[in-house]
């Protein structure tokens, strides 16, 4: 029992700590290749190539001055924040990161707990996100903060819809909701091959879900000034920043999992492969950010409703029929 | 520990459900409700009934009650929140509804009227054929027809609900 305690929390410090770093050097790797991109240097002056500029970050936000508005909810206005962070942080804690490996003699599952209903257990978690933007929004008292309140709980709602849909093909394949079943089901060929329309389907709403470039709606500066957080300042602002930069790892960890054969690979060790298909995918959401404008809301509402809907549910009924057939 | 995590639960569920009636901001009583709903969801973890638990999360807390929060926040909250109670005849009626209310949980439980006959499904069995895959299988056998029902009204308040908003906008 003492043993199995001190390898789960070695464990979950591990993970806690690299999802962390992870987030942190995200915000330098978007800044690098955006500024790339647009064919600038970005970062150059602390550290090497700028490496250090996301610790100088950190340490600004954390010595900034923390404003809390004169009529806004000051209960709900301080629980938004961690509202917003903590379903972004918990939601790794059943997705395999790899297989097993040997330490001291001991054998250790490389993931934190393999539940039953794994990938409803980050449905649920990920459902409970949305809160920390809807509480935000209303509790700052301020009209911007409200309006992307009301986005972002429309937004998040119909492209939720959209994303569970989209993996019900997976699901079906797999015969389990555990991730690490699902992992195991893609030993022979990746989900990605069989399931395309569902992997792009979740592509496009895991881009809406985390309110990225081109549905960044509930933010959208030129419009809302800055959405949802506007009034907020130090470290509330940073853990906001955090809980979308996390929510990315997350959902990219997600895909790697569900389409593109969690940890499998020839070659590389597991865990080196689950990292380069994670932060392959995290490319792939700087790369849309740089390259695409952003939605109208209307668009972004019939979009979700009248094409990737319908699509979705063709989808589960196509892999339905031809499983019956087989 | 089992029987302590289940007492926090419940008082916690308590607690909150009673906190969404007496809370006079509409939006705190939904982030009430919302805990009174994790609260259950925990409940249900403690009876292996995961997929339920789940389930109860993402439907209840996740969807209906974000819509819930849109609509209050649309309101005009400081208007409702001066509104006096009205005492008098309604708090009567009440009272006494509550009381009848009491009288029957007494005598289903404490009377053993209703007597719990344990069914096929323990939860070793449960957790031996896979706690989603049992629900499912029950769902498109057994409670086939109730099942299909259910959908059927559904889609019936999603077409009326449909007419509804669009004769106002026409």
């Amino acid at each position: 029992m003492f043993e199995f305690i001190i390898i789960m929390l070695v464990k979950i410090a591990v993970v806690f700590g690299a999802l962390l770093l992870t987030v942190a050097y995200l915000t330098w790797l978007e800044r690098k290749v955006i500024g790339d991109i647009q064919v600038r240097l970005g970062p150059m002056r602390v550290g090497y190539h700028g490496l250090l500029q996301p610790i100088a970050d950190g340490l600004k936000l954390l010595f900034k001055e923390d404003i809390i508005p004169a009529e806004a909810d000051r209960t709900v206005y301080l629980l938004a924040p961690l509202v917003a962070i903590i379903p972004a942080l918990i939601s790794f804690a059943v997705i395999p990161f790899g297989s097993q490996v040997k330490i001291l003699g001991r054998t250790i599952d490389l993931y934190i707990t393999d539940v039953n209903i794994g990938i409803l257990f980050i449905f649920a978690v990920a459902s409970l996100g949305v809160y920390g933007i809807v509480l935000a929004g209303w509790s700052s008292n301020n009209k911007y903060s409200l309006l992307g309140a009301m986005r972002s709980s429309a937004q998040m709602i119909s492209y939720e819809l959209s994303m569970g849909l989209s993996i019900v093909g997976v699901l079906m394949m797999a015969q389990s909701l555990s991730l690490v079943q699902i992992v195991k089901a893609q030993s022979v060929v990746w989900f990605i091959l069989l399931q395309p329309v569902g992997f792009l389907i979740y592509l496009i709403c895991a881009v809406a879900e985390t309110n990225r470039a081109p549905f960044d709606l509930p933010e959208a500066e030129t419009e809302l000034v800055a959405g949802f957080h506007v009034e907020y300042s130090s470290m509330k602002f940073a853990l906001f920043f955090l809980a979308e930069y996390a929510n990315i790892v997350t959902v990219s960890a997600l895909a790697t999992t569900l389409f593109l054969g969690g940890w499998q690979g020839p070659l590389l060790p597991p865990v080196a492969w689950f990292l380069l298909k994670v932060f392959a995918f995290i490319f792939l959401f700087v790369w849309l950010r740089a390259t695409l404008p952003r939605f109208r809301y209307d668009q972004l509402m019939g979009f979700g409703w009248k094409v990737l809907l319908p699509v979705s549910l063709a989808n589960i009924l196509v892999t339905g029929l031809i499983m019956a057939w087989r | 520990m089992e029987l302590g995590l289940f007492i926090v639960l419940a008082l916690v569920a308590m607690a909150s459900a009673i906190a969404v009636i007496i809370q006079r901001n509409p939006v705190y009583s939904a982030l009430y409700l919302i805990l009174t709903f994790l609260s259950l969801a925990g409940l249900y973890l403690q009876l292996q009934a995961q997929f339920i638990a789940a389930i109860q999360v993402i439907v209840y807390a996740g969807a209906i009650m974000v819509l819930f929060l849109f609509v209050i926040m649309l309101l005009d909250l400081r208007k409702e929140e001066q509104r006096a109670v009205k005492g008098g005849y309604q708090l009567l009626i009440g009272l006494l509804l509550a009381a009848i209310l009491l009288g029957e949980l007494g005598l289903v439980f404490g009377g053993g009227v209703l007597k719990g006959v344990p069914g096929e499904f323990s939860p070793e069995k449960v957790s031996a054929l896979g706690n989603t895959q049992v629900v499912g299988r029950l769902l498109f056998t057994d409670f086939l027809l109730p099942f299909e029902l259910t959908s059927v009204i559904l889609l019936v308040a999603i077409v009326g609900a449909i007419v509804l908003a669009k004769r106002r906008l026409d």
